[in-house]
């Protein structure tokens, strides 16, 4: 089963170069890939899902799919919707419709297997295919700057991904198998030393992919650059990969050796959340703004990570981060939609050059105000139940009798970043679509009956966890 | 219970049919006045009640948020605050906002405060709370960005949500360390938890708690615009004038002191009047109070008089809470919320009678032309000086009687503060309603109708009446000797202000036509927003924000990732051979790792 879930996009693509037409075959890959991924939701715990089939017998690997617990599910649910919605909403050039949803598919299907994959080599095999589609999307069809801004991301996550090759490859070593159930058993031989340097290994690689400050200018200018529905699922989907391994590996495997470097962490952290805060403030354009504030966004998980690692025993801060992962996925894939149809609707991205858009396009100010307000956390909206958790785990060990632990000092001082949010996201929304209409926007066409159905099921995604955070969070019981 | 989550999720219902079926109907109004007036007979029927529901919100493991209720004389007498100014604005709104293109938005939006304004007033925990706390801000953020083409408007919207967040961060830590220390979040089981901790921490308790009220205190600063973040009230005025009434003048911003009452309540008055965060607290009502009429009595639209005279009043409320005399704080919190909201609404039926024009220079004899109107403002700035009597007599005696037992200095601040409050108020009736008409508009200004007039008449009955004891029935809120008078020191303080305001306020306007006395420093309102906008955000926080950018550009990305890459680009070039481009660096690296995949992996 979960096997036909994670191959079914890659089959689409191959139909896909075979001559299937782009867009339908991709929507209706999509769509039956989201009807499976909510039926995994409801019987994830049956073994059914398990899936297994010998690749090599020394060393061992297996192309191996399953759900080992809740977190593998809300990942493959996240993929699945983000993708419906990106291929949804995608507008290819004109002759170039194989390649901007094959690789729409292409990335999806990597994403999943990744998520859903339960050997370590095809844990990391997967995330590779999935990066693949990106480079050459940016490359190919990006906007402005895309030669410099593919030729960065690939330094860069390539690069990351061999730091943490490396970690993987150690760990693969010291437990002696590529089980990663196994692997989790085998955890108590690593001595501290080892566990020291993979963990170094780890933060840094995993956190590239992350964009983890200071490891992060490759992400807004590739975001910026990058075709709409690679946006989405790269920033929505694909970068949570790299949480979701530390999550996975780093915090069950080498918890001591985390413990060790908590502190730069928690600094990394707050250098997302208010170095590249502010950095966001400044922004003049809103592609990049938005890129810039989903790097700042990343602090948040990393401090629910940083929860963990202070406290391992504390439920709190490893759902916080799932549900905050899930919230960032949905909202910043609907951001980075909504911003092509507002560059689509009136040909600039520069907020000098907009205004007063919400009289021309009431159904886009409408949305787009929604995934402003999700994304600086307004209740109500996915985001604020994963952000509120993040900052109730860090608090979790606190009593008043003794001082404040540095990741509280760290908790308080990233509560600031919900200002600065606020205010870059108001700022943006203000300057585009309030205020007098200008020549660009007066009339400015609004959105189409795909786009809404696209966004739509963002929103509502966004709305069901936001008002009833147990949909999700029973998931992972 | 049920009738109190039918009350709750009522308006959430409504606004929801608005936005998304009602929208081109024309019935958006009409339902959200039926949801106002539904859960205005529910709040009577719940007058008193005790109880408490709560389901699961958000479960992890036995860790649970809840959105729950809570019943009690508090919070159901806030509910009777709430929908009884709620339904006479909604029906005033009905007539105010006949000719507006957006009124189904506008609708929407007073239903949405409506839920979020009602599930503050029956949280039964802190998360909830902040949960429509936060709502509240967005609503109001909707309302006063209702006429968003207007760019003044989109920008106190704007500035109106973020002074609020810049509390809530107080606020959320508030929450956090209080959460810590008693273990629990919901009001009603908080009290052993910190029990515990002063038992076990005799010596520092006092000072933990005290930082932990200061930061959930920010909270309520922000939203009951104290100063220094009161600065988003005046510019709120930029709102339709009802939602000034209802939001920005009886209880959007009444939440802040609902709140506090609702921790001291929580937390025990007893502890409270050893926390030196207490007087904190005082000194900043007392301090907003002072500054707010101060600035009062220089403000030329009658709107940002109004707002100038909320900051001032709340600062009273505040003030109240520091000296930890909830029912007096609680009680002029009641008094208020009628007869402002009267007063907001009598100057948005003097608005629209003069076609928007709110200068109180280019009105003046509306009372030939708007008896009844005339009739009703007068009798709201009547209980807002505090004429003996009327209810805002009662209340402001209470908290003044307060300060002056705590024998604490604020007590004379909190006179002086009662002579101006009628002498602004004087000021504005005399310029906008006596003598003769200075602008076309006034001249031709007509009488409102019923719609409007009868919210008004129904308001400035409470306004004069809401003091007396006998409404102890409907109000359990109000403290039971409400109503009650004995002359003393206090009294004779407050009633000879009253008397210097009214005569100073007189003398100095009655049948002038520009005013007589100008002060800079009062118009410029003490220059927080220059100081604000200028320094704080155009020097500070934008200047800030690009050199950071600076440095993300040119050290992090320039230098350290530039390098990185020109290095591996020089790399890339050996190996290029089939066209130029990413896919070869990718494709180069890419064989990397498969390399040392495969080696590792076979070899090792």
């Amino acid at each position: 089963m979960l096997a036909l879930l994670v191959l079914l996009p890659i089959a689409a693509f191959l139909a896909l170069l075979c001559g299937a037409p782009a867009r339908l075959t991709a929507i209706g890959a999509a769509a039956l890939n989201l009807t499976l991924a909510l039926v995994a939701a409801c019987s994830w715990h049956c073994s059914s899902w398990a899936f297994s089939v010998p690749v090599l017998a020394k060393p061992a690997i297996n192309l191996a799919f399953g759900f080992p617990d809740g977190m593998s599910v809300v990942m493959v649910l996240l993929t699945a919707i983000v993708t419906l919605a990106a291929v949804l909403s995608g507008k290819a050039p004109a002759g170039r419709e194989t390649l901007y949803f094959g690789s729409s598919l292409l990335l999806s299907g990597g994403a999943l297997g990744a998520f859903a994959a339960t050997d370590l080599f095809f844990f990391y095999a997967f995330h590779e295919l999935a990066l693949l589609p990106t480079f050459l999307m940016i490359g190919i069809l990006g906007r402005g700057e895309r030669r410099a801004a593919a030729w960065k991301i690939t330094i860069y996550l390539g690069l990351g991904s061999i730091v943490l090759l490396a970690g993987l490859v150690w760990l693969a070593n010291l437990t002696g198998t590529f089980d990663m159930g196994k692997m989790a058993a085998a955890a108590g031989n690593i001595d501290p030393a080892a566990q020291k340097a993979i963990a170094a290994l780890l933060l840094v690689g995993f956190g590239t992919l992350v964009s983890l400050f200071p490891f992060h200018s490759w992400a807004a200018p590739a975001y910026a650059s990058a075709p709409a529905p690679i946006a989405m699922l790269h920033a929505g989907v694909l970068k949570k990969f790299g949480l979701y391994g530390l999550l996975r590996l780093a915090i069950p495997l080498v918890p001591d050796g985390l413990q060790v470097w908590l502190n730069p962490l928690l600094l990394l952290l707050l250098g997302n959340i208010l170095w590249v805060g502010y950095v966001t403030v400044s922004q003049k354009r809103l592609d990049l703004l938005l890129g810039n504030s989903s790097v700042m966004h990343m602090g948040y998980i990393f401090l629910a990570i940083a929860a963990l690692i202070a406290m391992p025993d504390n439920p709190l801060a490893r759902s916080a981060a799932i549900v905050l992962m899930f919230a960032h996925g949905i909202s910043i894939a609907l951001l980075f939609d909504l911003t092509d149809r507002i560059e689509r609707s009136t040909g600039s991205l520069e907020m000098a050059d907009l205004g007063g858009l919400a009289k021309a396009t009431p159904a886009l100010a409408f949305m787009f105000g929604i995934a402003a307000m999700a994304s600086i956390g307004l209740p109500g909206l996915a985001n604020f139940a994963g952000e509120v958790l993040v900052f109730l785990a860090a608090f979790k060990s606190y009593t008043g009798t003794a001082g404040l632990a540095p990741v509280q000092l760290a908790c308080i001082a990233s509560i600031w970043g919900v200002v600065i949010s606020a205010v870059y996201m108001l700022r943006a929304y203000r300057n585009i679509f309030q205020g007098p209409a200008v020549n660009l926007t007066a009339t400015a066409p609004d959105l189409a009956l795909s786009d809404r159905a696209a966004a739509l099921l963002l929103i509502v995604t966004l709305f069901a966890v936001g008002l009833y955070p147990n949909l999700l969070l029973n998931l992972l019981k | 219970m049920n009738l109190a989550w039918l009350l709750l999720f009522l308006p959430f219902a409504a606004s929801l049919a608005n936005q998304l079926v009602l929208k081109k109907t024309g019935l958006a109004p009409l339902v959200s006045v039926a949801s106002a007036l539904a859960t205005f007979i529910l709040a009577v029927m719940l007058l008193g009640t005790q109880g408490s529901a709560a389901f699961h919100w958000a479960s992890i493991g036995d860790f649970h948020l809840d959105i729950g209720l809570q019943l009690d004389t508090l919070s159901t007498g806030m509910m009777l605050v709430v929908t009884g100014i709620g339904l006479p604005v909604h029906v005033f709104s009905l007539a105010y906002m006949k000719d507006d293109d957006g009124k189904a938005r506008y609708f929407t939006g007073l239903s949405l405060f409506m839920f979020s304004m009602t599930g503050i007033v029956l949280a039964d925990n802190f998360i909830m709370t902040f949960i429509f706390w936060e709502l509240v801000g967005f609503s109001s953020y909707l309302l006063i960005g209702h006429w968003y083409r207007k760019p003044s408007a989109a920008d106190a919207a704007k500035k109106a949500f973020i002074t609020n967040r810049i509390g809530d961060f107080g606020f959320m830590i508030g929450i956090l360390m209080l959460w810590g220390i008693t273990g629990q979040l919901s009001f009603d089981k908080m009290k052993p938890g910190l029990e515990a901790f002063q038992c076990a921490n005799p010596t520092i308790w006092v000072g933990v708690l005290s930082a932990t009220v200061l930061c959930i205190f920010c909270g309520a600063v922000g939203k009951s615009a104290q100063v220094p973040l009161h600065v988003w009230l005046p510019d709120a005025m930029e709102g339709p004038t009802p939602v000034s009434a209802l939001i920005h003048a009886a209880t959007m911003v009444a939440a802040g002191v609902y709140m506090l009452f609702r921790v001291q309540f929580t937390l025990g008055c007893e502890v409270f009047q050893q926390l030196p965060a207490s007087d904190v607290i005082a000194w900043t009502g007392g301090i907003t109070a002072l500054l707010a009429a101060l600035m009062a009595t220089q403000q030329d639209d009658i709107k940002r008089v109004l707002a100038y005279s909320t900051l001032s009043q709340l600062g009273y409320m505040v003030m109240a809470v520091g000296f930890v005399a909830g029912d007096a704080g609680m009680f002029h919190l009641f008094t208020h919320a009628w007869f402002k909201a009267l007063l907001f609404l009598g100057s948005g039926a003097v608005i629209f009678a003069c076609h928007h024009q709110q200068n109180i220079w280019q009105m003046g004899g509306l009372m030939k032309t708007m008896p009844l109107t005339t009739l009703t403002f007068a009798a709201g700035c009547a209980a807002l000086i505090a004429v003996p009597g009327t209810s805002g007599f009662f209340s402001k005696e209470l908290i003044l009687d307060a300060a002056y037992q705590a024998g604490s200095p604020l007590f004379w601040v909190g006179a002086f503060v009662a002579v101006l409050t009628p002498f602004y108020m004087t000021r504005l009736f005399v310029v906008a309603f006596l003598g003769k008409p200075r602008s076309d508009h006034a001249a031709h200004a007509r009488e409102v109708g019923p719609l409007m007039l009868v919210p008004l008449a129904v308001l400035a009955l409470l306004a004069i009446s809401s003091g007396y004891s006998f409404l102890n029935r409907f109000a359990p809120a109000l403290p039971h000797h409400a109503g009650e008078f004995h002359f003393n020191l206090v009294a004779g303080v407050s009633m000879a202000a009253l008397v210097i305001g009214v005569v100073a306020g007189w003398r100095l306007y009655a049948g002038k036509d520009h005013d007589p006395i100008c002060i800079p420093l009062l118009r410029e309102r003490f220059k927080f927003d220059w100081f604000y906008d200028t320094i704080l955000i155009r020097y500070f926080q934008d200047l800030l924000a690009s050199i950071i950018h600076f440095f993300d550009e040119f050290l992090i990305n320039g230098l350290l990732v530039g390098g990185l890459s020109r290095s591996a680009e020089g790399f890339g070039n050996l190996f290029r051979r089939v066209q130029s481009g990413s896919l070869q660096g990718y494709a180069f690296v890419f064989g990397l790792g498969v390399i040392l995949v495969i080696y590792f992996t076979v070899f090792i």
